[in-house]
């Protein structure tokens, strides 16, 4: 089936959810930092209430936070699941068409049964789903409309161990929940770079650009794992496990046997109720700090390649050099952290900027990299556009474009099945 | 009647005469040591009404003698073979100003306890139990004057409470499967029940920051130990 043109509306509705998923990263960051996760103990309802009548005069203390995180969530689920629909009402037709949408809204409209076994049942049947999208978005990479299975999937996934968190009284779920946000908002921002003009002319693809990918990939990597520990230490509840920076405990590396915790925790005098640390809480904490010089050397070393292989102005090394001053921000704010004893609006910061600094690394790979895979994207979506016969106004026509020299100077070849440099 | 009062002032006697046979503990708790200083506890706003002072977390609150309180002194091991039975006046942890009251006590395995809600605002109620067998639960209070009844089934020292509506509210209770425990007051003294059998006994005093020590005793029937444990802030 050809591919109708994609309309800048839904670009920009892509981009619009994006946006709020970061909004929702941030929400949940501040519940965390703010001790507030349990806050609320009950889930759908809060305090008994339907989510969406519960008095605005009851929201105090940790329930504003929770609760706001709970209803900006309920927005982000109805935006991706609109951006589902939408994706697959565009690319099918006829039964396929209805079929599709017809279980989307079944899923959504389950949601609305709010009982527990309905739940965990969505919950269950989200991770094969999700993986269903992905390898048929695999097979059919020129369509969108798998992503939007997959997004939709997950974020009914993460509705869920988000209640789940609170319902089974689960620290372990947390670490899961704040990865799977992560994550969500990679695959909705990656979703709406593929539907952009920028993507589909493939203003971005050379042999130089392409050389990138492995120092790319080699960085969001690490940067993902780097968010794993993060999420871990923060979901241990153990507050702040090393208080002082560069040093810990006035050393190098800190004592880890049992009289020097022992220590550490007689002189902590905490505001809110952490757990007593661990050496393992320890250990994580200097595993983040190690993680963080890792990732700063990695992005580092993207930087200079990029500068050495890019021209001055090409998108691609302008990014990496906003990457670069991103991860700097990061590390100033995890320092920042330990400085303010884990003030909550400056690591909930750290949270926030770490998500942008995974998203641009997701992005950045999906730029980079050189697999058949993009090539047919790209190539699909390109003839899908020209059939589609839209212009720039309506549509994204790019197929008529055989050697055309960007602004930036990148000089790039556009044929009907993909793209390859010259 | 001369019989009568005569048989009464027996029983009376026999009646009291375990007590008097048993042994009686008690003691003080004092830290040695400078512990970092207490930090301010920053109110939200409808807590911060109920305050018109500041207010301070209580990690280490020592009295004039160095006297060290909240610290949990319990036995080891109660006697062997003795039962207890379970009090009718339920404990209560209240919450009161946006604190709970007290910060530390103790109930016996199973023993209900009241957890209240005297503040005009909300509260959640989360109890953190670690020992298994122990259920965690986290319980709304919307209303003044609620009052929720919860036992632990296993021993456990300390359970923590929170409240995560408020995240500076925390609290504790120990969980023994016998009563001779007490909380250190604010000059550090505590007492046990006064119907220690004779034995040999392993007296622990727990404080959350300051650590544990313990001290191993033998007493006799009718005897009197005053108890001296010293904790050390580092």
């Amino acid at each position: 089936m050809e591919l109708p043109p994609i309309r800048r509306w839904l670009t920009r509705y892509a981009w619009m959810t994006v946006g709020a998923t970061f909004v929702l990263i941030w929400l949940g960051g501040l519940v965390t930092s703010k001790g507030a996760g349990m806050a609320v103990p009950d889930w759908p309802n809060t305090y008994g209430y339907n989510l969406f009548l519960f008095p605005i005069s009851q929201w105090m203390g940790g329930i504003f936070y929770e609760h706001t995180h709970r209803l900006w969530a309920a927005l982000v689920g109805l935006l991706t699941a609109g951006l589902a629909g939408w994706l697959w009402a565009r690319e099918t037709r006829g039964r396929d068409r209805w079929l599709g949408l017809g279980a989307m809204a079944l899923a959504v409209g389950l949601l609305g049964v709010r009982a527990m076994p309905v739940y965990v049942g969505l919950a269950g049947l989200a991770l094969p789903v999700m993986a269903w999208g992905l390898w048929r978005f695999a097979k059919q990479p020129a369509g969108l409309r798998w992503l939007g299975v997959v997004a939709l999937a997950a974020v009914i996934l993460q509705g869920v161990l988000g209640g789940l968190r609170v319902t089974w009284l689960k620290d372990e779920l947390g670490v899961f929940h704040g990865l799977l946000a992560q994550s969500f908002l990679v695959l909705l921002t990656v979703t709406a770079v593929l539907s952009t003009a920028w993507w589909r002319r493939g203003l971005v693809q050379s042999d130089e650009v392409r050389a990138l990918r492995l120092p790319f990939v080699v960085a969001t990597v690490l940067i993902f794992g780097q968010l794993t520990l993060g999420a871990t230490m923060r979901h241990r509840h153990a507050g702040l496990a090393v208080p002082d920076f560069p040093l810990a405990y006035g050393r190098l590396w800190p004592r880890l046997d049992e009289e020097a915790v022992r220590r550490y925790n007689q002189q902590r005098i905490e505001v809110v109720a952490a757990h007593p640390i661990t050496a393992t809480d320890v250990v994580l904490h200097m595993a983040h700090r190690l993680g963080a010089c890792v990732v700063v050397g990695a992005v580092v070393w993207v930087w200079t390649r990029s500068r050495r292989r890019l021209a001055a102005g090409h998108p691609v090394r302008r990014l990496a050099a906003v990457w670069l001053g991103l991860i700097g921000v990061q590390f100033t704010l995890g320092a920042v952290t330990v400085w303010t004893n884990k003030a909550a609006d400056i690591a909930t910061a750290h949270v926030a900027v770490g998500a942008l600094a995974l998203l641009i690394g997701g992005v950045m790979c999906l730029v980079t990299w050189n697999g058949r895979w993009v090539r047919r994207v790209m190539g699909a979506g390109a003839a899908a556009d020209r059939a589609g016969g839209a212009g720039p106004q309506k549509g994204i026509s790019v197929g008529s474009i055989d050697r055309t020299a960007t602004p930036s100077g990148c000089v790039i070849a556009m044929h009907d099945r993909g793209a390859a440099a010259v | 009647m001369k019989r009568y009062g005569t048989w009464i002032g027996w029983c009376a006697v026999l009646a009291t005469l375990p007590t008097l046979a048993a042994a009686e503990i008690s003691g003080k708790v004092t830290l040695k040591g400078t512990p970092p200083p207490e930090r301010k506890v920053a109110f939200d706003a409808l807590c911060g009404k109920l305050h018109t002072k500041d207010a301070f977390t209580r990690h280490y609150v020592v009295g004039p003698d160095s006297g060290l309180a909240n610290v949990f002194v319990y036995l080891k091991e109660g006697p062997p073979g003795k039962t207890y039975p379970i009090p009718e006046k339920m404990p209560v942890l209240d919450q009161v100003h946006c604190f709970y009251e007290p910060y530390v006590m103790g109930v016996l395995v199973d023993q209900k306890f009241q957890i209240k809600n005297s503040d005009p605002l909300m509260h959640n109620v989360h109890a953190t139990p670690k020992v298994e067998g122990n259920k965690e639960f986290n319980v709304g209070q919307p209303v003044q004057g609620m009052v929720t009844e919860r036992s632990f089934s296993k021993p456990e020292v300390l359970v923590r409470f929170k409240c995560d509506v408020h995240p500076w509210m925390f609290a504790y209770v120990g969980v023994l499967p016998h009563h001779y425990f007490a909380v250190t007051d604010n000059e550090g003294k505590f007492k046990f029940p006064a119907d220690l059998p004779a034995g040999k006994y392993t007296v622990v005093a727990y404080h959350l920051k300051a650590g544990e020590v313990t001290q191993d005793i033998t007493v006799a029937e009718g005897d009197k130990k005053e108890l001296a444990f010293t904790l050390e802030a580092k």
